[in-house]
């Protein structure tokens, strides 16, 4: 498929800037990371080879496994929903005019919010007493808090999530759709094809490349997810809402331990990578197996 | 029953736009009501109309310096960024050389890597370098998130073009350099300014590397809200108004590009 494109070896030089720039932001600190990782520092001048001992601490952390499957749970209800509804957005935003632009602008302004405004905006949002999502709740008779019951806090920092990045979906997604062309939708009602067939064999498969970005992306940055939550619940009630990045944050910063931050830090990058990589190569396949199934392209 | 599908979907979109628009009016509503307000009622519209909030945010240098030191970091980074990534998406579209698809996994982990992991290790290499505290320092930490989504978005559009047009103009006489700038350029525009959307976005919101970063000369207004929190509690009144503004420039920004967006792309091979 791919063998088509000539080969350049030249081509490399192309690529260098791309690589210098990220091998200096990110090569050079992870290299730090696996120093920091591998050693017992007190101070600057006192530091201790140890080895794996950090490795194998952190992976007996049964409060760092807790936070672990949170997250997993966490990530997959955020997939779950928001990729699902994206798909819907944009499927109903008009597609031209000056509403399409209209539609656009106000479905993009929860991306353009600093995250931990997000977060207060939020706090204020769902109080019973002041702000309008728990002032609502209340009075159609749940007894909601977001501070006091672990459920309703869990709640609270998925539906912000959804709120803050559904619009990611539903761009990507409404972009897709835009480039497909009339034809295919012409060629499709001569057939009478039912609006779940276009959807399936046309809509879905057009929109196979921008969808791999906003699930990898939704994935990648649900799992890394910070700020959100611990402006608004600060991890609480109890345990209920500390995800990984915030255990992590509390090792390294909280308790300045920065050998088993570093191991921890490593072993979470690790858990990622792994995950986006069966995501990337499960994806890629099915989009592929689809096309031969197609045909017709 | 054509008609009752459009509805359904004009319906489940007006919902969703309530959905969305409701906690941003609920800042917009808390910007305009004094701290006391907010704290001690609640309302649907601001009792006391102020325009306080806003005027301490346009006189206070320490506010709006925040916006201008923000602006800064953001164009910077997206200079970089998309300048480095466009070699580099051309050279994925077009070419393959080894290890290529290695490459391109490999740039998209380190989109991968939460900030978290980098805060040490970014404040110890700035402060040898001696850069902490200056706009370059954070554009260039937020380079590890915006330069491989940069290539891949950007690879993604220019996968979409003929090859044919390359190999016309490289037959016509046209050098690298200039076939890229004249002829390639203009092709991929929309795909450009979909990336800087993209890069606008992430970098202009993001708050642990830039507050950990940068100190006062350089830092940007993400970093300069969490001064709202102090001893004598929230101010939520001037973060509220402050939160608005921050909105602006992004929307200025998505109001240009939404031409391209509402045109469509696919992300040819991805």
């Amino acid at each position: 498929m791919l063998s088509s494109k000539p080969v350049n070896q030249k081509a490399w030089w192309l690529v260098l800037p791309v690589v210098i720039c990220v091998a200096f932001s990110a090569v050079l600190p992870l290299m730090t990371v696996v120093n920091y990782s591998l050693q017992d520092i007190f101070s600057p001048e006192r530091r201790v080879f140890v080895g794996t001992e950090w490795f194998a601490l952190v992976m007996r952390d049964d409060e760092l496994h807790a936070a672990l499957w949170r997250q997993l749970g966490f990530s997959l209800a955020v997939l779950t929903v928001e990729i699902p509804l994206g798909i819907m957005l944009a499927l109903a935003m008009p597609a031209k005019g000056w509403k399409a632009s209209a539609v656009l602008v106000m479905v993009a302004l929860s991306l353009l919010i600093p995250w931990n405004v997000v977060g207060t905006i939020w706090q204020i949002y769902g109080r019973a007493d002041i702000g309008l999502l728990g002032a609502m709740l209340q009075k159609m008779g749940f007894d909601y808090s977001y501070t006091g019951n672990a459920t309703h806090a869990w709640l609270t920092v998925l539906s912000m999530d959804v709120w803050h990045w559904t619009p990611l979906v539903a761009l990507l997604c409404f972009a897709g759709l835009r480039s497909i062309p009339a034809a295919y939708y012409q060629a499709a009602r001569i057939d009478g094809a039912s609006k779940f067939a276009i959807f399936r064999y046309i809509q879905l498969p057009k929109m196979r490349g921008v969808l791999m970005i906003a699930v990898l992306l939704r994935f990648m940055d649900s799992f890394m997810i910070y700020t959100e939550p611990f402006v608004l619940t600060g991890g609480g009630p109890g345990n209920s809402t500390t995800f990984l990045s915030q255990y992590l944050t509390q090792k390294a910063v909280g308790q300045f331990d920065l050998g088993p931050a570093a191991a921890f830090s490593l072993i979470y990058f690790l858990i990622i990578l792994l995950l986006c990589f069966i995501l990337y190569n499960w994806m890629q396949r099915v989009g592929t197996t689809d096309k031969e199934g197609a045909g017709h392209e | 029953m054509n008609e009752n599908r459009f509805q359904k979907r004009t319906l489940f979109l007006i919902l969703y736009i309530v959905f969305a628009l409701l906690p941003i009016y609920w800042m917009v509503n808390m910007s305009f009501k004094t701290n006391a307000e907010i704290l001690s009622s609640f309302s649907f519209f601001p009792r006391h109309f102020t325009w306080d909030n806003y005027r301490t945010i346009f006189t206070d240098p320490a506010w709006y310096s925040g916006y201008l030191n923000s602006l800064i970091i953001v164009a910077i980074n997206m200079t970089i960024s998309i300048s480095v990534a466009l070699p580099a998406a051309y050279a994925f579209s077009r070419y393959s050389f080894i290890g290529d698809k290695h490459l391109f996994f490999w740039l998209l982990t380190n989109r991968m890597t939460p900030p978290a992991v980098f805060l040490l290790p970014f404040f110890q290499l700035y402060s040898t370098l001696g850069l902490m505290d200056t706009h370059i320092a954070v554009a260039l930490a937020h380079l590890v998130f915006n330069v491989p989504l940069a290539v891949w978005i950007l690879e993604g559009f220019m996968s979409g073009i003929p090859r044919e047009i390359d190999e016309t103009a490289y037959i016509d006489g046209y050098s690298f350099p200039r076939f890229f700038l004249t002829i390639f350029l203009p092709l991929i525009k929309a795909g450009v300014g979909v990336t800087a959307f993209f890069c606008f976005m992430f970098s202009w919101v993001e708050l642990l590397l830039a507050r950990t970063l940068t100190s006062v000369d350089a830092k940007p207004i993400v970093a300069t809200m969490t001064r709202t929190v102090s001893a004598s509690g929230m101010d939520w009144a001037t973060l509220a108004a402050a939160g608005v503004l921050t909105i602006v420039p992004g929307a200025i920004v998505i109001w240009f590009v939404r031409h391209y967006i509402a045109k469509g792309f696919a992300m040819g091979r991805v």
